[in-house]
């Protein structure tokens, strides 16, 4: 039972780390290896408009995730348009900038475990006989919802619709007078919030440090390849298969394993097949 | 905006076009003007241990050495091969680690264990890799990066090799100019003979993958193997480099698997230029010194070379070392359109 009910609540959060790098993908096949630092980052800026400024957290909350937005389209505009195309100068570039962020916050003293951010309700209710902190049930609605909201957002709304155009065809979406360019930033910019998004709801159950980042990028690049890269509703059923593995090695076998299952899984759904359980099968792209 | 009425032309040398053939040897100044380049790189690097101030920064010679090493490997897979290797640290790990256990566990000297642990550490490195080669761009490179990360938390998880620790205790060379002019020795046997290598027929056949992976296969050629071959090249340098890297800091751990060992070979490339394998010594020669000279500002040197490496592939993503060439062999006109 307790393994059904974390293993939910553990899948929700990994879908919710890696929302923003599949849609990133998905749209302007950018892998941003920058992921892990702007969730981290996200973090800090609350932190600094909670504690330092004294604003209130709803308030901060909404700043940062805005904030994000634009670093996210920055990068997007001024580096990674530049290199688009080139997929490893792509990965090199957002790597570096991803750990220019992080090494600058870890020089900028953010590091230790001073730094939380509040939950969002305290107390815990009992599932059955098993204690589960409120914070964690809000997780689970946040991430249900968020889910539903980009689901509704990519079917029914102008920009969604023009969003999924791209990722399917770029030339077509071009031709039907959709900016590519644009779309791509905006795409980045929603990326980046959605990463800013999953931050500011999963940190508060830990401390907020750097070395979270590097663990989120992979979480997040190990959904987005075992689910297929590009693809979101494959991502949400591989962030539940992710999920539950590492819940059953972390009580089966230690916590050790945790990350040992995401980097596993990587490697073998790349070597058995490179575009996912549920990607579309491109032969020709991805082998030889 | 105005209408361009001039271009720059670019032709070269007439010098660079004589000396393309046999009629390089017949002057001095011809020969000088093919040799000149090589014997500067070649003295420099043998002269600069003795130069150098302070123990300090002899050490920091070997350790720009060692990052020289991997950044030729990278090169050589990345821009002859076209297999993007983001995991220089994994080479390193497991080249450091065989020669750490070698040299403990079985107690031979430093002489042995480092060209063992490169053969041996190669073939691993070769057969662990072997699954992977087919993978394509972003895949492969996904694919390498995880690979160093994975054995890290393996050894973390398990507490096998030292755990968290690592293995300490390991034999030094047996004296610093053994160990300065070894691995001296070992950065311009291997750019050379990579740079002969890729030369040959089966550099041909390297760069054939790279560009049109079909038209091998369809010359009756297998893929994989050449593939496989390269990756046993290059990952017998990274191991070379984590066997001497071992042996130098006598001690070896996880941080062999760190980031720096994939990232700064990178780096060093995309600042040197790609393709040209001086290009990446090149780079380690001034990234590594950089961020030496940083030390005091902690983490702050990885934003730098960070930005240095962002700047640089959004910039001037050829490099200097192709720039070089351009200006020694061309010379550029403006001309009327």
């Amino acid at each position: 039972m307790d393994i059904l009910i974390y293993g939910t609540i553990n899948s929700i959060a990994l879908a919710l780390m890696a929302l923003g790098f599949a849609l990133v993908y998905g749209i302007s096949r950018v892998p941003n290896f920058a992921h892990g630092a702007l969730y981290v980052i996200t973090g800090f800026i609350t932190w600094t408009l909670l504690r330092t400024l004294g604003l209130n957290y709803l308030l901060s909350i909404i700043l940062a995730i805005i904030a994000i937005g634009v670093v996210g389209a920055l990068i997007y505009q001024f580096v990674l348009i530049r290199v688009r195309g080139m997929a490893t100068s792509e990965i090199i570039a957002s790597y570096a900038i991803g750990l220019a962020i992080l090494e600058g916050l870890r020089w900028g003293g953010f590091k230790g475990t001073t730094y939380t951010l509040p939950v969002f309700i305290e107390g815990s209710i009992n599932i059955g006989d098993i204690p589960v902190d409120l914070h964690r049930i809000l997780v689970v609605g946040i991430g249900v919802a968020i889910i539903t909201f980009l689901w509704l957002f990519t079917h029914y709304t102008r920009v969604g619709l023009a969003l999924r155009g791209m990722a399917q065809d770029e030339r077509a979406a071009l031709m039907l007078g959709i900016d590519s360019d644009i779309m791509a930033v905006v795409a980045m910019a929603l990326g980046a919030m959605l990463a800013g998004l999953a931050g500011i709801v999963l940190l508060p159950l830990g401390n907020i440090v750097v070395e979270k980042g590097y663990d989120v990028l992979i979480q997040a690049i190990a959904v987005c390849i075992v689910g297929g890269l590009g693809s979101w509703m494959g991502a949400v059923m591989a962030a539940f298969l992710i999920g539950f593995a590492q819940i059953l090695t972390t009580v089966y076998l230690g916590t050790h394993f945790q990350m040992v299952v995401a980097l596993l899984a990587i490697i073998l759904t790349l070597i058995i097949r490179p575009s996912g359980l549920f990607g579309q099968q491109k032969e020709l792209e991805e082998r030889v | 905006m105005s209408i361009e009425d001039r271009r720059k032309e670019r032709l070269d040398r007439g010098i660079k076009v004589r000396t393309d053939g046999l009629y390089a040897l017949m002057s001095w100044r011809e020969l000088s003007y093919l040799t000149l380049p090589r014997l500067v790189l070649i003295f420099g690097i043998l002269i600069l241990p003795l130069v150098m101030p302070s123990m300090y920064w002899q050490r920091v010679i070997s350790i720009v050495c060692i990052y020289a090493l991997l950044a030729i490997s990278f090169d050589l897979l990345a821009h002859f091969v076209g297999l993007v290797s983001l995991g220089g640290a994994f080479f390193i790990g497991v080249g450091g680690y065989l020669a750490a256990i070698l040299n403990t566990s079985f107690g031979l000297p430093p002489l042995l264990t480092i060209p063992i642990s490169t053969l041996a550490g190669a073939t691993i490195c070769t057969v662990l890799l072997l699954p992977c080669l087919p993978l394509r761009g972003v895949y492969f490179a996904i694919v390498s990066l995880m690979y160093p990360l994975f054995l890290a938390r393996v050894i973390e998880a398990l507490d096998i090799l030292g755990g968290t620790d690592g293995i300490m205790g390991i034999e030094s060379f047996p004296n610093r100019w053994v160990e300065q002019y070894f691995i001296i020795a070992m950065v311009l046997l291997f750019l050379f003979g990579v740079r002969r290598l890729v030369n040959q027929d089966i550099g041909l056949v390297f760069r054939a993958v790279k560009d049109n992976d079909q038209a091998v296969r369809a010359s009756g050629m297998s893929i994989t193997f050449y593939k496989a071959m390269a990756v046993f090249i290059a990952s017998a340098m990274g191991c070379l480099s984590g066997a001497c890297l071992v042996h130098l800091y006598m001690w070896s751990g996880i941080s062999l698997f760190a980031l720096d060992f994939s990232i700064l070979p990178i780096a060093a490339t995309v600042i040197g230029g790609g393709g040209t394998l001086v290009g990446p010594v090149l780079g380690c020669f001034i990234l590594v010194p950089i961020s030496e000279l940083l030390r005091a500002f902690g983490t702050l040197r990885i934003v730098f070379y960070c930005l240095i490496l962002v700047a640089f592939i959004v910039f001037r993503s050829e490099g200097i070392m192709v720039y070089g060439q351009r200006k020694y062999h061309q010379f550029e006109r403006w001309v009327k359109v």
